[in-house]
């Protein structure tokens, strides 16, 4: 039997779990809580329980003769224009250490469109292959197809679940970018299996081996570990920018200095695989807009953030001024895109763009639950606010209790001079 | 043409605070509303039917139809949806639906979907304010084996048994092209949904909502709610704030000497 259950041992009446429900699916009764017909399961007392005395448990033990057959790490490398996406080489320095724990190889998953020369002919596939070993994968499939030039997601699903199919690896990781997002989903349908995006954390359980995937959950504020027990493969995507530590400076992935033996070496490792003549692509791309005025702000390595505490919008000029002295983009709240001082694609947080800068400034933010649901990935914040108690100042690396306009201003000068 | 708006209801996130004693969240569950990426591709779907019923339009009429899964109050919102302008709305509802994850999620709309006229054009929103996993849709072109475009800013052409759409891509915009049927995610941006008119809210409230359970929709109880998830939550918990914020003190020069110094230090 599965559903919610109440350790009554645990439970002191408090009726949290009745206020966050729905539908009244939970009711208090003498000081302890009971499941009603009403439950749907949604989750949110367990979220809302104080004491933890709730908890939704799940029957179906899987076979175990079964999953033991799918082994391995694999790593989807999405690349544009010929180059490997720097996500790739965060998941397959992820991948080492996963695969460590597990006493499995990585696998480097790369498609390319079939007017990309002969492997070994010292094209672009090359190099991505040899990059990829380089930065830490044990092997390479490489499939060259004509279906997998159009950045289509869908014959690239067809491919990824046919061959997971056939070769059954126990993990396969995807960066969380937007061609990303489209096809792991595709992915995980085709096989049945779980997914789980935006992982921030993800870590091999000692005592089942399986992956444990944490990712943000209601705006940030709470963090939910998911695991994928009786399914595989288990699939994860991760955001560009969580696991870029990992990465070793200019060392992992690194292969242009590498002599001509060694990258015949390493390309010994890749293996060629076809893609089904029945995968088509669909979605055709006539025409793209690039923006002229900065780059997205979402894979921005610095991000200088306005909030309303910069007061009026002739103070844009000075945040822009300090971004483009970082190096950095400009992001904002969103009373600023409401007020129309700045575009909606500079908008950070829940229904804005999810960051992952290595440094963030936050200049004049409150730090508003949805807010904050954006930043997550920032490894570095500094929050300048008037107010010592805003959230951002509790969120942030830095706390700077400043006028935001003064300050900005004044590091303005010091970077200047 | 059929077009077909998969809508979900969410906690109005409004009301989301943290509990300051128990760092708990404290939601009040009680104020549920269409989650507002599916409120936009509710308003793309019903300009398509605005489009068709011009003077001098391709004499295609369009019928919009809103398709949920959720508890028998979320009959509510899709009342609200009819009332601005869908013709017919379907909930998939029953306790077997319970504790689903995406996988399930997706298996029961496309279940949904099944027991409706054919659509040509299916709609989601990009993502979800509360599950934020932006996997429903990609998941249901998959589920129906048909083509996806996620994160649609503008709608440019529908007929003639394809779409055109702009989309996010990196760094910009592009227009792309997907044999009909499909599957399209919408931007929050992409349009603001329209009031009800004084004919639509009496509409309504008359209008039939057709409620189906798991066997009216012919799904496979082993493959929807929590028996049909593949994922499983093991534990929730309040992030720890591993770093406490540093305070940066002084006058604001010699604050924003700390911080420069503090970046200079820094690898960017
Ligand atoms: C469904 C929903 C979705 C949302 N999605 C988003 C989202 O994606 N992104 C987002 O940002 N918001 C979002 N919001 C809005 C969010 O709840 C907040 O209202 C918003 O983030 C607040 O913006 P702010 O920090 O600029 O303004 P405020 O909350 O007004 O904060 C201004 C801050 O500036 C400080 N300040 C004022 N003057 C100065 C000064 N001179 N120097 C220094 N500090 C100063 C104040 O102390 C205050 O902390 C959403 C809300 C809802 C309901």
């Amino acid at each position: 039997m599965s559903g919610l259950v109440v350790d009554a041992a645990r439970c002191v009446g408090c009726r949290r779990c009745e206020k966050a429900c729905a539908t009244a699916g939970i009711v208090v009764e003498g000081r302890l809580a009971r499941v009603t017909e009403g439950c749907v399961l949604c989750g949110a007392c367990v979220e809302a329980c104080p004491v933890g005395a709730l908890h939704i448990e799940k029957g179906a033990a899987a076979d175990a003769a079964d999953l033991a057959a799918w082994q391995g790490v694999w790593v989807f490398c999405e690349q544009d224009a010929g180059a490997v996406l720097p996500v790739v080489f965060e998941l397959v320095a992820k991948a080492r250490e996963l695969a460590a724990a597990r006493g499995c190889a990585v696998t480097a998953v790369l498609g390319t469109g079939a007017d990309d020369v002969a492997l070994g002919a010292g094209g672009p596939a090359d190099a991505a292959c040899a990059r990829l070993l380089a930065g830490g994968a044990d092997a390479v499939l490489l499939c060259r197809d004509e279906r997998l030039a159009q950045r289509d997601a869908e014959p690239y699903a067809a491919w990824l679940a046919e061959l997971a199919r056939e070769r059954k690896p126990e993990i396969i990781l995807c960066g969380a970018t937007p061609f990303g997002r489209e096809l792991a989903p595709g992915v995980a349908v085709r096989l049945q299996t779980g997914l789980t995006a935006d992982c921030t954390v993800l870590e091999i359980d000692p005592a089942t081996g399986l992956l444990q995937q944490t990712r943000p959950a209601f705006g940030g504020n709470l963090m939910a570990t998911i695991a994928c027990p009786a399914h595989r493969p288990q699939m994860a995507t991760v955001r560009p920018g969580v696991f870029a530590g990992l990465v070793g400076a200019g060392g992992a992935g690194d292969a242009d200095g590498l002599a001509a033996p060694v990258v015949e070496d390493l390309l010994a490792r890749v293996s060629e695989v076809a893609l089904d003549p029945r995968a088509t692509s669909h979605v055709r791309v006539l025409e793209r807009r690039l923006l002229a005025e900065g780059a997205s702000i979402a894979e921005a390595p610095v991000l200088v953030v306005a909030g309303r505490g910069i007061g009026s919008k002739k103070n844009l000029a000075l945040v822009r001024r300090l971004a483009e002295l970082l190096g950095g983009e400009v992001g904002c709240t969103r009373p600023l895109v409401e007020m129309g001082w700045l575009a909606y694609r500079h908008q950070v947080g829940q229904t804005g763009v999810s960051v992952a800068p290595k440094l963030l400034v936050a200049l004049g933010v409150s730090g508003a639950i949805q807010h904050l649901a954006g930043i997550g990935g920032a490894q570095t914040v500094i929050a300048v606010n008037e107010d010592p108690e805003a959230p951002i100042m509790a969120a942030a690396t830095y706390a700077v209790q400043a006028d935001c306009v003064a300050f900005a201003q004044e590091l303005t000068t010091r970077l200047e001079g | 043409m059929h077009v077909v708006v998969c809508v979900k209801a969410v906690p109005s996130t409004t009301e989301v605070r943290m509990d300051t004693v128990t760092h708990t969240i404290v939601r009040d569950g009680r104020q549920a509303v269409i989650n507002p990426f599916d409120t936009a591709a509710l308003e793309l779907a019903l300009r398509i039917k605005d489009a068709a019923g011009e003077k001098g339009a391709p004499a295609e009429p369009v019928s919009v139809s809103v398709l949920s899964m959720g508890i028998p109050d979320t009959e509510r919102l899709l009342r609200d949806a009819l009332s601005r302008g869908a013709d017919a709305a379907v909930l998939l509802s029953d306790r077997a639906f319970a504790g689903a994850d995406t996988l399930a999620t997706s298996y029961a709309l496309a279940c949904g979907l099944a027991q409706m006229p054919p659509a040509d054009l299916v709609l989601c929103g990009k993502m979800a304010v509360d599950g934020d996993t932006a996997q429903i849709g990609p998941e249901i072109a998959g589920a129906l084996g048909v083509p996806c475009v996620t994160d649609v800013r503008e709608l440019a052409e529908v007929g003639a048994g394809r779409v055109r759409v702009w989309r996010g891509c990196e760094g910009g915009t592009e227009l792309a092209e997907a044999p009909l049927p499909a599957v399209l995610t919408v931007a929050k941006e992409a349009a603001d949904l329209r009031m009800p008119s004084i004919a639509g809210v009496r509409f309504g409230e008359r209008a039939r909502v057709r409620v189906l359970d798991a066997p009216a929709a012919g799904a496979d109880p082993a493959r929807c709610g929590l028996a049909g998830s593949p994922t499983q939550v093991v534990r929730s918990f309040v992030p720890q704030r591993t770093s406490v914020a540093v305070r940066v003190e002084g006058t604001v020069a010699e604050q924003a000497a700390q911080v420069a110094d503090l970046i200079e230090g820094m690898t960017l």
